[in-house]
């Protein structure tokens, strides 16, 4: 019962369990924003069709593209330390950073745009739109917020995980802090998928 | 070492000593006692406000306090019972203290997880304290923070909000950390279905916990959004929608209800088979009450908000499901019921806590019905029906479980035993002085009487005196219940390793448990309530 093996073995699972639980928390919380938007959108669909307008499609599938390509290096990255490849782990986990960092850059021009046209919530230009689009933006800037938020989360994370393979306590045998956060990187680029076509897409 | 260590066996509790050897415990023990302590100062803090709520309302006009003191007080007498003392409640303190003993485990999944989890929840409690006090403008909103006048009004409401979520925080980090227990701890042996039924209600807890819990912190976080961003998701001048908020907010709030009812009935399913020496009677029905008040519990929200606003379907269907979900709280009354039925019952202070649970639970459940009927809602929707409805469901199911919990375990908690003379004056006077207290609501409130108001037509002071009467002789119980126990902390007879002659794996090790539960790994062969040599009276 007590050998080391075995309560290894145990602790990944059960770490592994809490996470994903953890993760279905996240959904919800994110869940609750969604009911919103279904809402607000059949309340305000012709409002919201014009909104969606101003957003720049490209920015967004472009970021798409960015974390899908993320999600698979911080899968990779996995691999690779199961393999006991240690520098190629941290390799592409630090590409998965710079990714996470090209999204954060395109975010930020994305939302400087919009507050440079003055459409953000309170502004002049804002209380002059008719509700639904109000009502579209404060949605899109709580949704994509709480996304960017998340991505710096997990950004911060994979760093820890990242110093933790170079000083040796994530190695081939003990790597659940790495699977943890691989899992809560795929659930930010899962959000964003959801995100993406919500906001940008459907018009 | 000292001369204590030399006749005292070592136990959690002395096993090493000093404030920070407490504060920085792992030990799921010691971490539930920390609860204990912190939930039970909050909890006298929000009794002291609501009995100053009851001196005021002793005669109509002014007594001792301005109408805007009144709105404060009670928006935080709300806030403290309901989101730091009664949704951690039960599950934070005897959930953290028994669930790993009676699955047979040496600590919970994440023992570190759980002590940051209080650290969480004090940070909460802290802040919200806090909210009541800064800048001198309490939240009057009301502890359901409704939208407008929440997005609108000048208190402290942010500061609210935000402990409101951190609660909410710790509340599911518990609850996951309980799901994760119970899956990957269980000793070897302990099937499913042998385990206790205490572990069982955590279980169907927990995971309301994590599921609903989410959905008020998002909400929450949209109004702090609305009052700081001018986003206007609640507001209708910017196309918001009132509703709504009441619709988030009540889907976790109601299931919130049986976040704080679940584990109060597990506590009593535990001491009906102790004190009657007898097998609980319909395990398995039991089992899958819990499951569906939490499955069903979680569609019921809208008898909320039958005069809010919605469609004659919605109001209809909610209704219905209300109705629904009362069938597995009635299943559980008579399994409990007929678990006694034959038994030798032995009337200790821990089940006449319990026996008062089913009574007040049965009238709380009863008078749910009436508000979640259609036509007689709007009779008495926002009345002090409403408030004493609620009352016996929070008070007299989970405060009642909690009292039968605390006057169960607590020789295996100290090793010591209280006084029994003293805890049965006591019960009497918190069970008098509850329906003193309570009872009139529900007659004043079918006559009109409105919940939350400082001021009344005199045609309701009758009730409303004796109400304020039953408030003293609540608190007189409570005070005597409270200092009972905590004067035979240190002071008590020595308790024995099973003082109830209880089957449970919490009774088969000592009093107070050692450090790590268990010497040897416990290997169950059989079911949780089965009485080889009953005690017969």
């Amino acid at each position: 019962m007590s050998t080391t093996e075995h309560s290894d073995h145990m602790d990944s699972d059960t770490g592994k369990l809490g996470m994903w639980l953890f993760l279905f928390t996240e959904l919800f919380l994110f869940g609750g924003l969604f009911i919103v938007y279904a809402v607000m959108r059949s309340k305000y669909a012709g409002d919201f069709h014009h909104a969606a307008l101003e957003l720049n499609a490209f920015i967004g599938a472009t970021n798409t593209v960015v974390l899908l390509v993320s999600s698979m290096t911080v899968a990779m990255s996995l691999t690779a330390i199961q393999r006991n490849q240690k520098s190629l782990a941290m390799g592409l986990i630090f590409i998965t950073l710079i990714l996470a960092g090209v999204f954060m850059v395109n975010k930020y021009f994305e939302w400087g745009h919009k507050i440079g046209l003055h459409l953000y919530p309170g502004s002049d230009v804002m209380k002059t739109l008719p509700h639904g689009e109000i009502m579209f933006f404060g949605l899109y800037y709580m949704m994509t917020g709480l996304h960017a938020l998340h991505v710096i989360i997990g950004g911060i994370l994979l760093t820890i995980v990242m110093l933790r393979i170079n000083s040796g306590k994530i190695n081939s045998q003990h790597y659940l802090l790495q699977e943890n956060g691989a899992l809560y990187w795929h659930l930010v680029d899962l959000i964003w998928i959801f995100l993406f076509p919500l906001l940008y897409l459907i018009t | 070492m000292n001369n204590t260590s030399t006749t005292v066996p070592l136990n959690y509790l002395n096993h090493k000593t000093g404030l920070w050897s407490w504060l920085s415990s792992t030990d799921h023990k010691r971490i539930g006692l920390l609860y204990l302590y912190s939930i039970t100062t909050f909890f006298c803090v929000a009794a002291i406000l609501g009995l100053l709520m009851r001196i005021e309302k002793f005669a109509p006009g002014p007594t001792i306090m301005t109408a805007q003191t009144y709105n404060a007080m009670f928006t935080i007498h709300g806030i403290i019972m309901i989101f730091i003392v009664v949704i951690p409640g039960l599950a934070a303190v005897f959930g953290n203290i028994f669930l790993p003993i009676m699955i047979g485990a040496k600590d919970v999944a994440f023992p570190k997880l759980n002590l940051f989890s209080w650290y969480v929840y004090i940070t909460g409690a802290l802040l919200g304290l806090y909210s009541q006090f800064a800048n001198g403008h309490s939240p009057d909103t009301g502890w359901t923070f409704y939208v407008p006048y929440s997005a609108e009004a000048s208190s402290n409401v942010v500061i609210a909000l935000t402990a409101a979520f951190i609660l909410g925080f710790a509340s599911i980090l518990t609850g996951l950390n309980f799901i994760v227990t119970i899956h990957k701890m269980r000793a070897p042996g302990m099937t499913w279905f042998r385990m206790p039924l205490f572990p069982w209600s955590l279980y169907a807890t927990a995971w309301i916990q994590l599921l609903a819990t989410p959905i008020v912190g998002i909400t929450l976080l949209m109004v702090i959004a609305e009052r700081t961003l001018q986003i206007g998701f609640f507001n209708p001048s910017l196309g918001g929608d009132p509703v709504l908020y009441q619709h988030l907010f009540w889907i976790y709030s109601h299931p919130a209800v049986y976040v704080m009812i679940l584990p109060a009935m597990g506590v009593v399913t535990e001491i009906f088979p102790t004190f009657s020496q007898k097998p609980v009677f319909g395990y398995v029905p039991i089992v899958f009450s819990s499951l569906a008040i939490a499955l069903v519990g979680y569609f019921v929200w809208g008898h909320h908000m039958f005069t809010s606003g919605m469609s004659y379907e919605s109001r209809w269907f909610f209704s219905f499901l209300t109705f629904i979900v009362a069938i597995p709280s009635a299943i559980k009354v008579f399994n409990w019921l007929s678990t006694m039925y034959g038994g030798s019952v032995d009337l200790k202070p821990p089940l006449l806590y319990a026996i008062s649970f089913i009574f007040l639970f049965t009238i709380g459940g009863f008078t749910g019905l009436t508000l979640g009927s259609l036509a007689t809602n709007i009779q008495v929707h926002n009345t002090d029906f409403v408030v004493a409805h609620f009352h016996y469901i929070i008070f007299g199911g989970m405060g009642f479980g909690f009292f039968a919990g605390i006057h169960y375990w607590y020789p295996k908690i100290y090793g010591r035993m209280y006084n029994f003379k003293w805890a049965n004056i006591a019960w009497a006077f918190v069970f008098t002085g509850f329906n003193v207290l309570y009872f009139p609501l529900f007659i004043i409130g079918i006559q009109g009487m409105p919940r939350r108001y400082f001021d009344y037509d005199p045609k309701f002071q009758t009730g409303q005196m004796i109400s304020s009467v039953g408030a003293v002789i609540l608190i007189i119980g409570l005070i005597g219940m409270i200092s009972n126990l905590v004067y035979h902390v240190k002071r008590g007879a020595i308790a024995p390793a099973n003082p109830w002659h209880g089957v449970t794996l919490e009774w088969q090790i000592p009093s107070p448990p050692p450090h790590e539960n268990f010497d040897e790994v416990p290997v169950v062969t059989r079911g949780p309530y089965v009485f080889d040599n009953p005690v017969t009276k």
